[in-house]
Parts: C-alpha cells; sequence; structure tokens
C-alpha cells in the first residue's frame, strides 16, 4: 500500500477524449459511456488504496471534462486532501464553453476544484483548426466567464509555439488574448513533434516556421508575459505572482505524487512506478510497475533547472552533501558568459536563451558532476 | 615419392586487374581434379573474404597440381598466384622469382593495359618464359585477333600459337596446360649445392606458427634441419615440409630443389620470415643469399584511432595479429590532441592502408577514425641537417626549414586516346611533369608523367577512372626526391588547433584546399550552444574562414504527466550521441566530419 507521512500530489488521468488531436501521443481514446462507468470505480478503488493525503490534485488527460462534473465531484469526494489544496481540472473549451454545455463549474467548486486549465492552442482560427481543436475563441471566454462565476479565479491558458502557418505577428495576437482574458497562468509549448502522431507521419506536409523563428517566438512571449507582470518560472509556464502551479511545481522540485490511471506515473519514496497504457487492464488488475529509482542529484538538477529559480546551493549541499567542482562552476561562467546562465553566490538558474537550449545545456551540466 | 625434375613446372599468372587471374586459376584446380566440383568456389586461392569481395588477391597463393600431358606423362606443376596491385610490387616480383615462366593473361575486350605491361616487364626481368594467353573469348565485345596483335606489337610477344579461352566457361583451358608443359621449362637445380631457399610468401597459423612459402633453388630441407633466415639471421628447426594443395596442404619427407612447398618452425612472426629473404640450413650453409632481397618501407602513412577511446588495447592487439601477416605493414603509438590514443601506421599504399582498415573494422569489428594520408618528407633545416616527416604533427617551425623534397613517381597512364586531353589535365593539376606519350596502337597512349607520390597517394585513381569512364589503367613506382615548396595547413576550431585535421601540401595548393575544407567543416559540424569559428592557417596565419552558426533551440517543453524516467531516456540518448563526437574544448564535431575533410576531391 502507498502510504507517506507528508502530504503528496496526485494526478488523475482521465484518457477519453471526443477525438485525437494530431500533434498529442498521451493515452486517450473515444468514450464509451459503460466504460467510463467502470473507470471511475477504478479510479476511486485506486485512490481509495492509498493511504495519502494530497495537498495537489491534478485530473489531467486526455480530457477531463469529457466527465461530467458530478463525476469529477464524485472521484474528489474519495480524495483525502489538506484544506488549502489546489485541485485543477484541465477542460476543454468545447465541452464547458457553450452555451448548452451541461458540465457545470459550480459542482466542480463546491467539490473543492480551484484551478481550471483550458487549451486554447492559439487565438488564430486557421492555426487552431491545424492542431484539430473545434473550439472557438467565443467558448474560451464563455468557459472562463462561467468559471469566475462559479468562483473559481485561478485559470490557466495552453498555448503552442511553432505550430503550423505561425508567425511572430500570429503569436502575438494569441499572447495578448491571453492576457486580455484575465488568465492568471498561461503555458506556452513548444510543438514537438512525435513519431507516433498524424503529425509525425506527416512531417514532410507540415508548414512550419523554421527553428530560428520558433526560437525567437519564444523569446518574444518570454519578454511580452514578463512586460505584462507574468513570472516566467518555467521552460513552459507562466504566472502571475503567487499563481504558480503547485502541482506541476512538485514534478520539477522532486516531490512525490501519486499518479493514477493507464499511463499515469508516480513518483513516491525514491521510486518511479507507472500504470500501463491499457485502460482495461487498470480496470481488472490495476498494478503499480516499478520504472526506475528517482531523486538523483543529476535528476534534481536536470528537473530543478527547468524553473527560473534554479539550483540553490544549499539546497544541493543539505539534500545530497554535496558540493559543485570547480570544472562545474568554471562551465557555468562559461555559459554565463554566452548570456544561458546565471550564476549567483547562491546557486544558478537558466535565461530563457538558456531555457531554450536546456537539453544540450543540462547534459553538458549533470557531465560535469 | 621423389619427382622427376624433368616434370616439375614453376609458374604464376600475370594480368591486369580484372583480366580473369583468379577464374583461370580456378579453371585450372578444376582441369587438374585438384578440387572436387563439388568444393568449387570462386576465386577458391583468395580465401580472404575481402579477396573475393573486391576481385582483387591480396596474399600470394600457391598450390601444386598434377597433370598428365598429351605425352601421357605426369607433370607437376606449381601455381603461384601473385598479387595484382602496385603497392605490392615487391611481393609480386618474389613470386616471379620463385618461377620459371608466367602466363599473361590478356582480356580479349580490353587489350594491354597498364599492369599488363608492368607485370610482363616485372617476369621478362626475372628471365622468365612468358606464355600469353587470350581470354574471355565468350563476350561478345571479345576481339582476340586485334588483342593479340596488340600483344605482339607493344610486348613483341609471338601470339600465333596463344591459347584463346574462357576462363569463365572453361573453353580451351586444356590448350593452356598443354603450354604450361611445353613452353614452360623445368628448374635447373641441383639438390647436392648448399640449401637456398626463397621466401615468397608467408603466413601466420595460430597453430602452426608461421607457415614459410619457398621456391628451393639448390639443396633440400627437411624436418629436423636447423634452418637460418639469411637476412635476419635468425635461426628454426624444421617442424614440418610439404606441398601446397588446393584444399589441405600435403605434408612431405623433404623439400629438394626445383620445388615449391611449405615449411614450418615453430617461427612466431612473419618478420622472421621476411619476403623475398633467402632460407639456407645450418647443416648444409650457402655462403651468399639469393640476390634480390630489400626491406620493404612504407610509403604512405596515418594515423588510425578507435572511435571509442577503450578500444586502444583491442586496436592494438588486432595490429599486432595483423602484423604477424603482414611484414610490410608497421605501426607505432601516437597520442593526437583531437583523437586521443592512437597509432601511426605505415603501409606500402593505398591499397594496403584501405586493406588494413577494412580488414580491423570488420574481422575485429572496430570502429576507426584515421586521418589524412602523408608520405615521408625530407626537411632539411636551417643547421644543415635533415629529418624526414610522415606526420604533419612534427613539421618544424617554417622558420627553421632551409628547403622541403617530397617523393615522386614514375607513372604510366594507358588509356584509349580520346582520353589524353582530360588525362593530362588531371595529370597538370597534380602538379605532374610531361615526360612523353607513346601511341601504343593507333587509339591506344601509354602517356608518361612525373607525379608527386601525395598527389596519388589518396584519390587520383578514382579521379582518373570517373574522368575515364574507367577505361584508364595506372602504373607507378617511386622515382626520387626533388624540392618542393611545402606548407602545412592547420584547422582551428574555435581558436584551437585539430592536430588530426593537419596536412603538408604543396604552397600553390594552400589556398582552395583550405576554402574547401572550411566549407566542408562548416556542412559538416552541428549547430551548438555557441557559435564556433572555423579557421584554416599556415602558421599563424588564417588564409580561410567560415563560422557554424549557434543553435537555438534543443528543449523538452512538455511535461508529459510527470513521467520523468522518459526525460531522463531523451537526456541519455543525447549524451550517448555527444559520446560519439570528437571534443576540442568545447567544440564537438562528429566523426564525418572527419571523413568529410578526408574524403575531399577534385569533384568538390
Amino acid at each position: 500500500m502507498i502510504m507517506t507521512d507528508k502530504p503528496i500530489g496526485l494526478y488523475i488521468h482521465i484518457p477519453f477524449c471526443r477525438s485525437k488531436c494530431p500533434y498529442c501521443d498521451f493515452y486517450s481514446m473515444r468514450i464509451d459511456e459503460g466504460l467510463k462507468q467502470e473507470y471511475i470505480e477504478a479510479v476511486k478503488r485506486e485512490i481509495q488504496k492509498s493511504d495519502c493525503i494530497f495537498d495537489t490534485v491534478y485530473f489531467g488527460g486526455g480530457t477531463p471534462s469529457q466527465l461530467k462534473s458530478q463525476e469529477i465531484a464524485e472521484i474528489l469526494s474519495v480524495v483525502s486532501h489538506t484544506d488549502n489544496c489546489e485541485i485543477t481540472v484541465e477542460c476543454n473549451p468545447s465541452d464547458t464553453g457553450r452555451e448548452n454545455s451541461i458540465f457545470d463549474f459550480d459542482v466542480l467548486a463546491s467539490a473543492g476544484v480551484n484551478r481550471i486549465s483550458m487549451g486554447l492552442q492559439s487565438a488564430v482560427d486557421g492555426e487552431r483548426k491545424a492542431l484539430g481543436r473545434l473550439s472557438g475563441k467565443e467558448e474560451v471566454l464563455n468557459a472562463i466567464n462561467k468559471c469566475h462565476k462559479a468562483g473559481i479565479d485561478n485559470i490557466s491558458l495552453d498555448l503552442m509555439l511553432g505550430i503550423p502557418y505561425q508567425t511572430i505577428e500570429s503569436l502575438n495576437e494569441s499572447v495578448s488574448f491571453c492576457i486580455n482574458s484575465g488568465v492568471k497562468h498561461i503555458s506556452a509549448y513548444l510543438l514537438k513533434i512525435e513519431d507516433n502522431t498524424y503529425f509525425g507521419k506527416n512531417r514532410d506536409k507540415l508548414i512550419l516556421p523554421d527553428e530560428d523563428t520558433v526560437s525567437d517566438m519564444y523569446l518574444t512571449v518570454s519578454e511580452t508575459l514578463r512586460n505584462n507582470g507574468f513570472n516566467h518560472y518555467e521552460i513552459s509556464n507562466f504566472s502571475l505572482p503567487g499563481y504558480e502551479s503547485k502541482h506541476n511545481c512538485k514534478y520539477w522540485e522532486c516531490k512525490e505524487y501519486l499518479g493514477i490511471g493507464p499511463s499515469a506515473h508516480s513518483f513516491i519514496d525514491g521510486k518511479r512506478l507507472y500504470y500501463d497504457n491499457d485502460i482495461n487492464k487498470f480496470i481488472s488488475e490495476p498494478e503499480l510497475i516499478y520504472d526506475d529509482k528517482g531523486g538523483s542529484l543529476e535528476e534534481y538538477i536536470m528537473l530543478g533547472l527547468r524553473l527560473s529559480k534554479g539550483i540553490n546551493f544549499c539546497d544541493i549541499k543539505q539534500k545530497y552533501s554535496y558540493n559543485f567542482n570547480d570544472g562545474f562552476i568554471d562551465y557555468c561562467r562559461f555559459l554565463q558568459d554566452k548570456n544561458l546562465l546565471n550564476l549567483t553566490e547562491n546557486g544558478f538558474a537558466l535565461t530563457p536563451e538558456g531555457f531554450l537550449l536546456s537539453n544540450s545545456v543540462i547534459c553538458e551540466l549533470t557531465d560535469r558532476l | 615419392m621423389s619427382v622427376s625434375k624433368e616434370n616439375i613446372r614453376n609458374f604464376c599468372i600475370i594480368a591486369h586487374i580484372d583480366h580473369g587471374k583468379s577464374t583461370l586459376a580456378d579453371r585450372l584446380l578444376e582441369k587438374t581434379k585438384s578440387v572436387a566440383l563439388r568444393d568449387m568456389t570462386a576465386q577458391l586461392l583468395d580465401k580472404m573474404d575481402l579477396e573475393r569481395e573486391r576481385g582483387i588477391t591480396i596474399k600470394a597463393h600457391a598450390v601444386k597440381l598434377n597433370y598428365v600431358a598429351e605425352d601421357g606423362q605426369e607433370y607437376y606443376l606449381n601455381l603461384i598466384d601473385t598479387p595484382g596491385h602496385v603497392d605490392f610490387n615487391y611481393e609480386v616480383s618474389r613470386s616471379l622469382a620463385a618461377c620459371e615462366g608466367a602466363i599473361l593473361i590478356v582480356d580479349a575486350t580490353q587489350g594491354v593495359e597498364a599492369q599488363t605491361l608492368a607485370n610482363t616487364y616485372l617476369a621478362l626481368d626475372h628471365d622468365l618464359e612468358i606464355v600469353p594467353v587470350i581470354n574471355k573469348i565468350d563476350l561478345p565485345s571479345a576481339d582476340p585477333e586485334r588483342v593479340s596483335k596488340e600483344v605482339e606489337d607493344v610486348i613483341g610477344l609471338d601470339c600465333s600459337e596463344a591459347p584463346r579461352v574462357s576462363a569463365k566457361t572453361g573453353e580451351n583451358v586444356e590448350e593452356v596446360l598443354e603450354q604450361i608443359v611445353k613452353l614452360i621449362p623445368p628448374p635447373v637445380a641441383e639438390d647436392d649445392k648448399p640449401c637456398r631457399a626463397l621466401i615468397f610468401d608467408s603466413v601466420y597459423d595460430s597453430y602452426k606458427g608461421v607457415i614459410v612459402y619457398v621456391r628451393i633453388k639448390e639443396g633440400k630441407i627437411k624436418p629436423g634441419d636447423t634452418l637460418r633466415m639469411m637476412a635476419t639471421g635468425a635461426e628454426f628447426t624444421v617442424v614440418e615440409t610439404g606441398y601446397m594443395r588446393a584444399q589441405e596442404p600435403e605434408p612431405c619427407k623433404e623439400l629438394t630443389a626445383g620445388e615449391v612447398g611449405y615449411i614450418t618452425a615453430s617461427i612466431k612472426t612473419v618478420s622472421d620470415a621476411r619476403v623475398g629473404d633467402t632460407v639456407t640450413t645450418v647443416e648444409n650453409p650457402a655462403a651468399e643469399p639469393l640476390p634480390g632481397y630489400r626491406k620493404v618501407n612504407p610509403m604512405v602513412f596515418c594515423g588510425v584511432y578507435p572511435a571509442d577511446g577503450a578500444d586502444y588495447e583491442a586496436l592494438r592487439d588486432a595490429l599486432e595479429k595483423l602484423q604477424l601477416n603482414d611484414a610490410a605493414l608497421s605501426f607505432e603509438p601516437e597520442t593526437s590532441g583531437a583523437l586521443g590514443f592512437g597509432f601511426r601506421c605505415g603501409f606500402l599504399g593505398l591499397l594496403h592502408l584501405e586493406i588494413i582498415q577494412e580488414r580491423l573494422e570488420r574481422e575485429y569489428d572496430l570502429d576507426l577514425v584515421t586521418t589524412i594520408p602523408s608520405v615521408v618528407y625530407k626537411i632539411n633545416l636551417t643547421d644543415g641537417s635533415q629529418i624526414e616527416i610522415d606526420n604533419p604533427t612534427h613539421y618544424p617551425d617554417p622558420g627553421l626549414i632551409a628547403s622541403c623534397e617530397e617523393p615522386f613517381t614514375d607513372a604510366h597512364i594507358y588509356a584509349p586516346a580520346d582520353y589524353v586531353g582530360t588525362i593530362m589535365d588531371l595529370c597538370q593539376d597534380r602538379r605532374g611533369v610531361f615526360v612523353n606519350m607513346d601511341y601504343i596502337t593507333p587509339d591506344r597512349v601509354d602517356i608518361h608523367y612525373e607525379l608527386p607520390l601525395n598527389e596519388i597517394i589518396y584519390d587520383f585513381f578514382d579521379s582518373l577512372k570517373s574522368r575515364t569512364r574507367g577505361y584508364a589503367s595506372f602504373d607507378y613506382e617511386i622515382s626520387d626526391y626533388r624540392a618542393s615548396k611545402l606548407v602545412k595547413l592547420d584547422v582551428l576550431l574555435n581558436g584551437d588547433i585539430v592536430d588530426a585535421l593537419s596536412f603538408i601540401i604543396h604552397s600553390d595548393k594552400a589556398y582552395s584546399k583550405a576554402r574547401k575544407i572550411a566549407e566542408r567543416l562548416k556542412d559538416n559540424i552541428p549547430r551548438q550552444m555557441f557559435e564556433i569559428p572555423i579557421q584554416i592557417g599556415i602558421g599563424g596565419k588564417i588564409i580561410a574562414r567560415e563560422t557554424v552558426k549557434a543553435m537555438r533551440k534543443d528543449v523538452l517543453a512538455k511535461c508529459y504527466g510527470g513521467d520523468i524516467t522518459r526525460k531522463k531516456k531523451l537526456l541519455e540518448k543525447q549524451k550517448e550521441g555527444k559520446k560519439r563526437m570528437r571534443h576540442f574544448g568545447t567544440v564537438e564535431v562528429p566523426q564525418e566530419a572527419f571523413m568529410a575533410v578526408l574524403k575531399l576531391d577534385d569533384n568538390d
């Protein structure tokens, strides 16, 4: 049985989608009423099997809003959580933002949900269509409105960078839309084309901005959002002060979390675990599979450098009794000269330019540990 | 059973490459029933995979055939198959020295080629009886009449009796056997004289040690005798003597004058039984060795490095093993700032280099990086001394150099007359000095040039073939050293010299080469976290420059629902990729970039 003495994070995977987006390689399927009921029961059973208190809960997917709001509330009813627990539900605006939508944010709010994350991806219709997104901008604004009315003001929008047809100008339009919508949090992901997706299989046919343009896009978004009061607190995440995603920060701070559902990952007691990509197996005989040990210094640095607060020397000394060697610090200085990293007496962190090259930087740095 | 000397014939087959030497050898084995038909494979004597694949003979091979001739008598034919490439000229000459006659094969579709002539002259130098054979008469384009006439005109050999055969189908091959018996003289051999045997090859066998292939010129050798190698002075006790058969060796109680056979004597390395050396016995020693021995010296050098530094010891073992079998291969450890630990290896020529490299990679499963091949330069210093340089790293400071000399070759190119223009362009471009040109026939020419060795060791033959659609043939020998204006080109990445890419070049060619190298590197070095200047310099002076722009984006944006292992694996994969790169300070250079520079040729 999973047991922890301190509160941890809880991720609940809802593997249902109305249709598969052409860039997405997450585990999901078309909804089926019977399967859905069985799945909800299985999720509740798995949560109850653990003996944990949670201080963040995150419904992700797939599309959690393919469940009725009451069903989300039902799952939450079996979750033991702290009073000030952050509870996020990812929503698709086309499920929730239409006038006739039965999805009820009041029900979510009463069940304790206090954060909503929605995929806008782009405020430009043609770009959204190329991504297979069905909802319009109006539905997004509607859904935001409904959230506010239900008393949920912590809302995040997802944007995508480097998508087909996008230009710096069109991206600026999307960024302005986000800022003007009054949301507190924006995730801006660079499109990565995965092999086993529609995009991956049709790579040659895609009209994509080139590497230099995409890099400029990223830096422009960072600058614009920072000028508008947002912190660029993680590679792909921006928030008004105090509105960082507490749940996602657990991933980057090497904190513990339990992931429920097929393909969901957990980090508990120094172990990284997961459930297979198989909803039927999850329903009939769910099994947490051991993947790897987690929480090493290398992993801590790999994840910590995703955050703008970066790596703190005292933390490393405390957690790992480790002092960085001279070669490592010299290399940090070298990166600082290249404007990729900031080194202070307390620690080091990547610049937005450094975020863009984080894979290379992390490889180089962890090689020098 | 002792053989009457009158019935021994020692012969070799000489030919231009691809004229059918190994195929004819196969047919001779077949016709003399030396091999059961079911065991017959193409190029039977070429035992190395590499030889079969490339269709070339790398090592000399020998085989004893029994043949009952039309006169009813049984003859013993010793066939010595020789390597057919200019790199192995010395080996060829030793094989010829072991024979009384040579079959000269000429392709009925091609006629006389460079090595046809070179090998014929070599055979004539050794006073061999030459039996011309016109091959490939089965091909539709065969013109045996014309080719016979060409042989008569160019070489002066009577071809009226020359067998016209198809080694492929076996047609008329018996005629070749008959002519061997009739035309090639038996050995002049005296068993009672002091022992003198010529080593024409030696191979290493892990059970028996070195197997020495010899032609007994005078005297005899039997197990229990004490051998002495007259050049090296090494002594060994004979364990076994015997004859080479097509499949299994056949031990015999002694080898006598005139015979060709093998000796084993627990010899550890082939360098103790060098090709060309004379074997005598301590029991009946000869005063003088046979003429013609020389120690072959490597002409072409390059650095050979394991792609993965951890394979250094494996590379050393592999080189040692190859050297057991190849006295011409030399190597010594060297260190490169760029490539780490490796070996400076010396080869007879470029084919030899390629063969060794390929055998290291295939037979020993090594991944290698080789540096640009270099010849041996003589540098006269201002203090009056002279040094020899086969490695650009050791090139002295230009201020200390009074003058330089580079090796020249005497080269002959045979080609259809249509290609004279393009061939002369190529030779001029390679700093050749025109000597003369002969029309062998109205439409075939022999173009004679003096070419610097460093211009032909790399890709000359490839360029020649592509310019002449494969119709030209080429042969050269080293002639002398000549004064030359040489410079050393250095490649600098991010301001640091990459020693493995330095090379010595004639000053007239430095600028154009430098520009090409800079471009090639730019195209083959992936963008990295920061801009990388590429500079090519002579001494402190930069003569070409390019820049690899900085990479902008290399990031995993998504968090994959807490799947940290996936992220970690992606980064580990990236690190693996990094490991395959060569590191120069903070610059990473992939293997391909080295190869791209090494493979620079005329078409770039």
